[in-house]
């Protein structure tokens, strides 16, 4: 518990201001507003002000067909997007009863956990930039980009790729791929040691984490938080692990687990949490079957484009898909899957046209920013700056 | 080379005399006004203000200012600063909420003359994908923009050109490559209050000319 | 997640302990819901939780739904996790909006341009209303701020029930099916200059 400086011998007047952090500020991690009653540099009370880009995405997506949807909700968490991908068109292939076929199962969890060593490292050069380890930030950028080259081989764009669709993904990967994802892959696992020897011995750096923003595992699980934060605290709860989707069963990797809960438990499990990734993503290149990439129902998956030429069916498919889309028949379903923030849920409604009642996603960061408070209380401003960078909130997913 | 290396080193010992002295001059002093050299120099030290909103942000400032690979340091740009007070240029990555507007607005209030706004991305050049309740559509309705950028993100690259334009708008020269190319010459869309934001008629002739070669 | 005959003995149990709360039971898609009657959500959900063999002691999500035209129109979810035994639960509690006139004229249109009442305070507000699991699920807090900002149900004993991710003093229910889109139309010069 931390304690105001107080003069010695003799009482000092004190009274508690508010201080107003944000939106706009370089250690906000996005547009949060922080409303910080502070009592010399010691928090006392906090609370958050959030929805400074609200987006409406939950209404946008009632006015689309389910296809378009798939661009706005990559939108939301925008470091993560293919997990939102996930969600939603996992979300959708059971609501519809839709069997995805295994080679693309294999290249879903490819790219997801890509996007987890993307997610990652974003984090840890913003994290590394408002702590004061400003070289964080370049090296972090460089592995970043290498990442989004791959994505921009397979995909196209750099960012919100649109990639998942609802059966599959919606190309193959080119020649050279493979390649390129297997020098990566190779080099991932040294560069974390290299961020490690910088960060794991900068006795500053240390001394800033360690013993810093500590939560109760107990408080956590009441407050609904899941993810790295969680696992820090010592709870080994992974819905990569717990609940068996695309085919994650079939690897074999571990999952950290911290011990104290402090901001280092965390940053020390994101980043064997890269390591991880990288060795899901190796056994998965070695295991990638060969077969179709995407499922084979033309009633909701386009078909091949060479065989518009020669088939009057799959031309009438494709006008159909792509004018109206697929309807769905009346049914709610909620799908989660482990983002790099932790518990990533979908709710869709469907009403049986062909645009979605109601799309809703538990976002991870929302429901984590709810811990920033008990985190944070009775410790020093500074301790607090740097629980929100250990919190890794992403204010796209938290406003949607 | 070696002549003028030579020349040099006579001009700095005082030797040089009479025609080779002026020649001398020609080639090393640059003689131009001062709003040029003034606007050089803005356009090439421009301070970004550290502003992201949302996805724009991580493509930039983040790898765009501070990635190795597309790197604005060799713009002059690097310098970002955290207060709008000392801040040339606001960077609006990302979609503008309702709720954000007005703190943009002040933002950019608080911004000391010269400044710019860049517009990146189409979410605030236009409100992009969301034409719904809860986005602002472009950030034009609340703020002057001197720079659009498309993309959803646009590839730093796109920033980087649009930077290069916006140095050449600082130095009181856009660039009119395209509509020279096309002939035409008359078809900008100017805001309101700018030179040409009333109806013309060269204009208007000259945008059913464009269209015609176009083929449309 | 419990399979269809396990449901239909969860049901049971609460009968027993809470006649009339749970209205129905769905089963699809592997999803088990439990469909209650607002009234008596906080004791159906008091029962998942702390009964020694049921123990769905994580709230996932708190969310809401709106159904219009189908009656009743509102629905909160809840998806309640049991993590020792890995299995999931939802629970739908349908609510039904008080706005709908006695004629049966469907919801009033002109709510949007009334100014809201301060919520929980006005016994006469014409917004639904249900009770806060914030004492049970400490994780609901900001969800149901969400669902009060977006449909305008008001949670009884939230500690803190007001706008989270509009303005404050936002008018409307944004996600409710009868509230429109919105968005203006991008001002584009040669609109202007030509359309007016």
């Amino acid at each position: 518990m931390a304690e105001p400086q107080r003069p010695p011998g003799g009482e000092a007047e004190t009274e508690v201001m508010t201080v107003n952090i944000g939106p706009h500020h370089p250690a906000t991690h996005g547009v949060l507003r922080l409303v910080v009653d502070l009592e010399g540099e010691v928090v006392r009370d906090l609370r958050p002000v959030i929805g400074y880009v609200h987006t409406g995405i939950e209404k946008s997506c009632e006015d689309k067909s389910y296809w378009k949807v798939i661009p706005f909700v990559e939108r939301m968490d925008y470091v993560s997007y293919f997990f939102q991908m996930e969600a939603f068109c996992g979300a959708l292939e059971r609501l519809v009863g839709l069997e995805i076929p295994e080679r693309a199962k294999y290249l879903r969890v490819i790219f997801l956990e890509l996007n987890r060593i993307h997610s990652h490292l974003v984090w840890l050069g913003t994290t590394g930039l408002d702590l004061g380890a400003v070289s964080m930030l370049w090296y972090c950028f460089r592995e970043r980009d290498r990442i989004l080259d791959l994505f921009e081989m397979a995909a196209g764009q750099r960012m919100h790729t649109r990639y998942f669709q609802v059966g599959g993904v919606i190309e193959d990967i080119p020649l050279g791929f493979e390649e390129k994802l297997r020098s990566f892959v190779a080099d991932m696992p040294v560069r974390v040691g290299q961020y490690l020897d910088l960060l794991d011995r900068n006795e500053v750096f240390l001394r800033r984490t360690k013993g810093t923003g500590v939560v109760p595992r107990e408080r956590l699980l009441e407050l609904g938080v899941t993810g790295p934060l969680l696992r820090a605290a010592g709870e080994p709860w992974d819905l990569r692990k717990t609940f068996d989707y695309l085919a994650y069963p079939r690897f074999d990797f571990k999952v950290p687990v911290g011990t104290v809960g402090d901001n280092y438990d965390r940053f020390r499990v994101r980043l064997a949490e890269m390591v991880e990734s990288t060795r899901i993503v190796e056994q998965a290149l070695d295991g990638l079957p060969e077969g179709p990439f995407i499922a084979d129902d033309r009633k909701y998956v386009l078909p091949p484009r060479s065989e518009l030429s020669t088939s009057m069916e799959s031309l009438i498919h494709h006008f159909k898909l792509v004018t109206e889309g697929y309807r769905v028949e009346p049914g709610e379903i909620y799908y989660a899957i482990e983002s790099p923030r932790g518990e990533l849920g979908c709710f869709v409604l469907a009403d049986g046209s062909a645009k979605p009642a109601r799309v809703h996603f538990r976002d991870p960061s929302f429901v984590n920013l709810q811990a920033f408070r008990d985190m944070s209380v009775g410790t020093y401003v500074a301790d607090m700056i740097c629980s929100l960078g250990m919190l890794d909130p992403i204010l796209g997913g938290v406003d949607r | 080379m070696r002549a003028r290396q030579l020349r040099a080193r006579d001009m700095l010992r005082g030797d040089l005399e009479g025609e080779e002295l002026e020649r001398h001059v020609e080639e090393k002093v640059v003689m131009t006004s001062f709003e040029r050299m003034l606007g050089w120099a803005r356009s090439n030290s421009i301070f970004p203000l550290t502003f992201g909103l949302a996805c724009c942000a991580i493509e930039a400032p983040i790898a765009v200012v501070g990635s190795p690979r597309y790197d604005l340091a060799r713009f002059g740009a690097e310098a970002l600063r955290a207060s709008p007070r000392q801040a040339d240029m606001i960077i609006l990555s990302g979609r503008v909420s309702v709720k954000m507007a007005p703190v943009v607005r002040r933002l950019y209030d608080q911004m000391l003359e010269p400044k710019w706004a860049v517009s990146m991305g189409a979410c605030s050049s236009s409100g992009g994908m969301f034409s719904n309740y809860a986005v602002v559509q472009g950030a034009d309705k609340f703020m002057p923009i001197d720079l659009h950028i498309p993309g959803c993100p646009p590839r730093p690259e796109a920033v980087l050109y649009g930077f290069n334009k916006l140095q050449r708008k600082i130095q009181g020269n856009p660039d009119q490559g395209w509509r020279a190319r096309y002939g035409a010459a008359g078809t900008e869309e100017w805001a309101r209050g700018g030179p040409r934001s009333a109806p013309s008629a060269e204009g208007d002739e000259a945008y059913l000319v464009a269209r015609e070669l176009i083929g449309a | 997640m419990p399979d269809a005959p396990g449901l239909e003995l969860i049901r049971g149990e609460i009968e027993q302990d809470h006649p009339g709360a749970v209205v129905d039971t769905s089963f699809a898609q592997e999803r088990a819901v439990l469909v209650v009657d607002a009234a008596q959500v906080l004791p159906v959900l008091r029962w998942l939780r702390d009964s020694p063999g049921q123990g769905y002691r994580f709230l996932s999500s708190l969310h809401a739904a709106d159904y219009l035209p189908a009656e009743p129109r509102f629905a909160v979810h809840y998806e309640l996790l049991n993590r020792d035994r890995v299995e999931r639960i939802g629970v739908k509690a349908l609510l039904a909006d008080p706005a709908v006139g006695d004629q049966g004229e469907g919801p009033r249109t002109d709510t949007l341009a009334r100014p809201q009442a301060p919520p929980g305070q006005d016994p006469q507000s014409d917004l639904p209303q249900i009770d806060s699991c914030v004492s049970l699920f400490p994780t609901a807090e900001f969800q149901e701020r969400e669902v009060f900002d977006f449909f305008g149900i008001v949670f009884r004993g939230h500690p803190d029930l007001r706008r989270i991710l509009m303005p404050e003093d936002y008018v409307g229910w944004p996600q409710r099916r009868d509230f429109p889109m919105g968005g203006e139309p991008v001002t584009f010069t040669y609109n202007e200059r030509n359309y007016g």
